[in-house]
This record gives C-alpha cells, structure tokens and sequence, in this order.
C-alpha cells in the first residue's frame, strides 16, 4: 500500500510532455487564427491594389461606364448594375419557388420518403460546378428560350427591360441561370428553418379551425420568417459573387443598356474577362471592381449573419 | 347543419387545393433543370468518351477535327485539388481543434466563427484575385508567375472554411464523458484529443472534408488566372511552377471556342467532372444515413 501510494505521487507528467502540451496548443490557436489573417489580408491586399484607380477616379468610378484601356478611362457602372439587376431579378424568381418547394417537403402532401427524395435531388443540384452550368446554359438553355425572347421583344418591347432585339447570349439568360444556383440555397435553409418551428403552434392554429394553408401562411411562415430571409441573404450573396455561369451566358459586353435581352456584364464576370491579359492602370481598376464586389458581399453576408444571431428561433 | 362536414366547394377548401397545387408546380420547377442537365450531360457527354481521351493532350483550337484527350486537364485537377487540400485539412482541422477544444466561447473564437462565416461567403473569384496580387504578379513563388502550386492555394482558401466548421462541428458532437475518462485516467490536452476525439468525430469530418474537395474540384473562378490552362502533359515536379490545366478551365475555355470538336471535348470533360462529384455527394449521403442509424452515444 505505501508503496502504492508512493508511485502515485512520484506520478507527474514529465516536463517534455507538458511542452509537447503548450506547443499543440499554441500551434491549434495560430492555425485558426489563420482565417482572421486571409480575411484580413485579402481586404488590404485589393483595397491596396485598387488604390491608384481610386485616387484617380474616385467615386465617380461607380457611376461612369466608359471602360476603355487605350484612353486610360475607366468606370465600372455598367457591371455593377449588372451584378445588381442580375442578382435582385434571380432572387426574385428563386424566393417563391424556393420556398414553395420548401413548403411542399415540410408538409405531408406525399409520404416522407418523396419528399427527402426530392430534398436531395434539389441538394445534389447544388454539387453541380458552375462552369458546367454555364457549358449547359450556352448549348441548350440559350436554344430553347430564343424563341420565347423573340416573343418578349415582340410584345413587351416598349417596356424598357425588353426593348432590344434578342441576339444570342443576354443578361435574362444569366439571370435564368442564377436562378439554377440558387434554388438549392433557398430551398435547403428555408426547409431547415421550417422544420424548425414547433409542431405545436401547427397544432394549435389547426385546434381553432384554421386551415392548412391559412395555418402556413399565418403561423408557420412568419415563424420561419428570419431564417428564411437569412438563406435569402445568402443566396443573394452567392448570387452577386457568382462567376462562371454568368461570364459564360452574359454576353460579356460593358455597352450600358437597360434591357436584359442585349449583352450585359457583371463585375466579376469582368474580372474574369480582363484579368488575365490587362496591364498598368486597367490592373488597379480591376482590383477597384473587386474591391467594390467584395464590400458588396461582405455587407450582405455579415448583415445575414446578425440576422441570424439576432432573429434566431427560441421555442 | 351542414357545417361539421367536409363542404368541397367552400372557399377555403378550394384556396388551399390552389395553394398546394402551385407548391407542386414549385417543386416541378426546381427538379426538372437538374433532371434535364444530368440527363443531358451523361447522354452528350458519354458519348465522347473513349479511351484515348485519358491519355491524349488536347489539340489547340482550329478547325482540324480531332481535339484529342483530356490527359493534362485530368491530372492537373488531381493535382492542384491535392495542394489545395494538403493547405486546407492540417489548417482548418487544426483551427476547428482550437475553437472546438481549447477555445471557452470567449471574444476570440466568436470572432474566428465569424471569420469562417464571412469567408465562406466571400466570391471565389476574390480569392483568385487575391492570390493574383499576392503570389502571381510578385513572382514570389522563385520567379515562376502563372502556376498550379498558386491555383492550389487559391481553391485552399474556398476550402478553408468548410474544412474549419465540418471539425469544429463534429468535434461538439462528441460526447464529453469521453474527454472527462479520458483526462480522468492521466492523459494529456493533445492525447485525449489526438487519441480519443478526433477519432470519434473522423466519420463526420471526413465526410465533411471530402464534400468540401469535391466541390473545390469544380471551381473555376480563382484558376483562371492563377493556374491559366496548359495544353501539354506534366511530367514531373518542376511542372508544378508552370502554367497547369485542369478540367474546369478546360470547359470554360473550350466552351467559348467556335469549333464544334473542342466543344466536344468540353461536354466530355463535364461528364467526368460532374460524374465524380455527384458520386462522391451521393456516396457520403448514403455513408451519413448509414451512420445516424446505428450511432452509439
């Protein structure tokens, strides 16, 4: 027994393995510490960049849309509108369609097994790259709808959305596609957040005679109302980030036009464009394009993370 | 008194009947393009692959009309897929140890939760243009401007925050009457964690990381001007500080050519692409099932 007693307090962890302790610490804590250094330095590394455009042009850079290397002019304003118009119009379309899918697999209309069928079958939509959407936007979407925006033009040209005769590739068409992407995004969180509410305030809206769709529409919804807009956020995010399948449908022409029938662009489809073979000061105006869509998106995305944070279901 | 029936032709009967008619319509809507687009890139895709297509360079564009193979696209992917990845695990597994073990849920690791979240969402051609200015235009990597080893750690940094929140994730998961026996009986920080919970949560992030490869794997953006696109076999090492090709730039560029047999090629190299991802996706959902119905706790 004493002898016991006196190995056990001889017991104590050598001094190697309290350091090997500290170090594996200390090296986890850098290692995570690593996303606030890229975060940071990916800010200061374009807004550095970006610095000689934005000192030459200033602000006026956001409202002007001539774009010309040879002159050493340059305003973004066609591609912010792009990526705005484009982003807006998609999530548009995606919100009610998202949610109504999202709607139709949180109820009971068909047996539990169709709706994670079909819950998948939106998911896996999501794994699918972009490029290869936009390879399929080129060759088969781009076909298929000719017709139908001839027929937009023909009978809604004096709206200014349409007033331009449709010639191939066109800002409608990369809206079209957006919404492709963003279906899943939607659905996805929005289903989430449905799922979510509490079977008891269904029960009780169903006690007092409501019915199925009143209950939806009253209850469940604006229960669900803050996660659903946060998956909006996101969405919308993704959305105005998003490059290849927009750089590959657009069109890819800086021409302003308030039509989505004519060739438009994005900023990133530009930065995908002019990246590679620009020089001198069109350099710097790309950085400032990147500069001005990233603070875009990290609005968006930080003011989606506070609505989560701050909204978030409590039941 | 009719009232205690079910009245068919009542408003509210014939409103919801509307209603879950256009949810159904909803639903239509948001399947059929991905019906459409796998069925169209397995029939017009699988019809191009034939063997040489694995071992052939692809042909620059004009108008002769054999584009050859993918070779260099294929294994360039493998590549710069595993730099990013080689990046990204030991970073995020070791920043998701960190928030999941040591941190208390003070300022600190909210703010790196936070951070993880934001560069989730930051566009994928940032993190191109970003690594544009930091390693292509200095030349740092010894002078070499365009390389795979710079495309590799532009998709290192999509992947990052995936990676970060599947361990951090799957580590709170674990039980912690694990660590408690494990600290109980004498083991260090690092020995319960490398010994006992790592290996409890492995299932569910490496399903979460090999997620997260896959879809790296199809991203384009942050390639096109960090790792550009190269038409030739890589044969060894030094190949790694040159221009490399991989198949998503492949589809981008051989998408936009006017000939219809680099287009082909294009639909070929989508059908291995997607083809891949979408097996991995559905092999790991079917893994995750599996494993949430005989969990131990």
């Amino acid at each position: 027994m004493e002898e016991k007693l006196a190995l056990f307090k001889n017991r104590k962890r050598f001094g190697i393995e309290k350091n090997i302790d500290i170090i594996f610490k200390n090296t986890a804590l850098v290692l995570s510490s690593f996303v606030a250094i890229i975060l940071l330095g990916i800010v200061l590394v374009v807004f550095f960049q970006s610095f000689e455009s934005f000192s030459r042009y200033g602000l006026k850079f956001l409202v002007t849309s001539e774009w010309n290397p040879v002159k050493d002019e340059y305003g973004a304003f066609t591609a912010i509108y792009g990526t705005l118009i484009t982003s807006f119009l998609s999530l548009l379309i995606t919100i009610p369609l998202g949610v109504g899918t999202a709607i139709f697999i949180t109820e009971d209309f068909v047996p539990k097994v169709f709706r994670e069928i079909i819950g998948s079958f939106v998911e896996l939509l999501a794994a699918i790259p972009s490029v290869v959407l936009g390879l399929w936007a080129i060759f088969v979407m781009e076909p298929f709808f000719r017709a139908f925006f001839v027929f937009l033009h023909n009978f809604f040209g004096w709206v200014p959305l349409f007033s331009t005769e449709p010639t191939g590739r066109n800002s409608l068409l990369a809206i079209l596609i957006l919404v492709v992407m963003l279906l899943p995004i939607v659905t996805s969180i929005a289903r989430d957040s449905l799922n979510q509410v509490p079977k008891k305030l269904r029960n009780a809206s169903y006690g007092i005679g409501a019915s199925r769709w009143k209950t939806i529409f009253s209850v469940i919804l604006p229960a669900a109302l803050s996660g659903i807009m946060a998956g909006v956020l996101l969405a919308l995010g993704r959305a105005m980030g998003e490059t290849m399948a927009v750089t590959m449908i657009i069109g890819n022409s800086n021409a302003f036009s308030w039509s989505l029938l004519s060739p438009g662009y994005t900023i990133s489809s530009m930065l995908a464009n002019q990246f590679g073979e620009a020089d001198g000061s069109q350099v710097s105006s790309l950085f400032y394009a990147a500069f001005v869509l990233m603070i875009l998106s990290l609005v968006v995305n930080i003011f989606a993370q506070w609505l989560v944070k701050k909204f978030s279901l409590k039941y | 008194m009719n009232s205690l029936f079910y009245q068919k032709n009542s408003s509210r009967n014939i409103g919801d009947k509307i209603f879950t008619s256009l949810s159904l319509i909803c639903v239509v809507i948001a399947i059929l393009p991905l019906i459409f687009l796998v069925t169209y890139i397995l029939i017009k895709g699988g019809a191009q692959i034939t063997p040489e297509l694995f071992t052939l360079e692809p042909n620059p564009p004009g108008d002769d009309l054999d584009a050859g193979g993918i070779n260099p696209a294929l294994i360039g992917t493998l590549i710069i897929t595993t730099i990013a990845s080689m990046i990204a695990i030991p970073v995020g597994v070791g920043g998701g140890i960190y928030l999941a073990e040591y941190s208390k849920g003070g300022s600190f690791s909210r703010f790196i939760r936070f951070g993880v979240n934001v560069l989730a969402g930051v566009p994928s051609i940032i993190a191109g243009v970003f690594i544009y200015a930091l390693i292509v235009s200095t030349k740092i990597l010894f002078g070499s401007m365009y390389s795979g080893l710079a495309g590799g750690m532009a998709l290192s940094i999509l992947m990052l925050p995936t990676v970060i929140k599947t361990t951090d994730e799957g580590l709170k998961l674990v039980p912690n009457e694990l660590r408690y026996a494990s600290l109980g009986v004498g083991a260090s920080m690092y020995t319960t964690i490398l010994k006992i919970t790592l290996p409890s949560a492995f299932r569910s992030i490496a399903t979460g990381v090999v997620l997260g490869i896959a879809r790296a794997a199809g991203e384009t953006a942050p390639l096109i001007f960090t790792a550009l696109f190269s038409y030739y076999y890589i044969t060894g090492f030094g190949d790694l500080f040159y221009e490399m090709g991989s198949l998503a730039v492949l589809i981008y560029n051989f998408a936009l050519e006017p000939y219809d047999a680099q287009n082909q090629l294009a639909w070929a190299a989508s059908f291995i692409l997607v083809l891949s991802i979408l097996s991995v996706n559905i092999f790991s959902r079917i893994l995750a099932a599996l494993t949430e119905k005989t969990k131990r706790v």
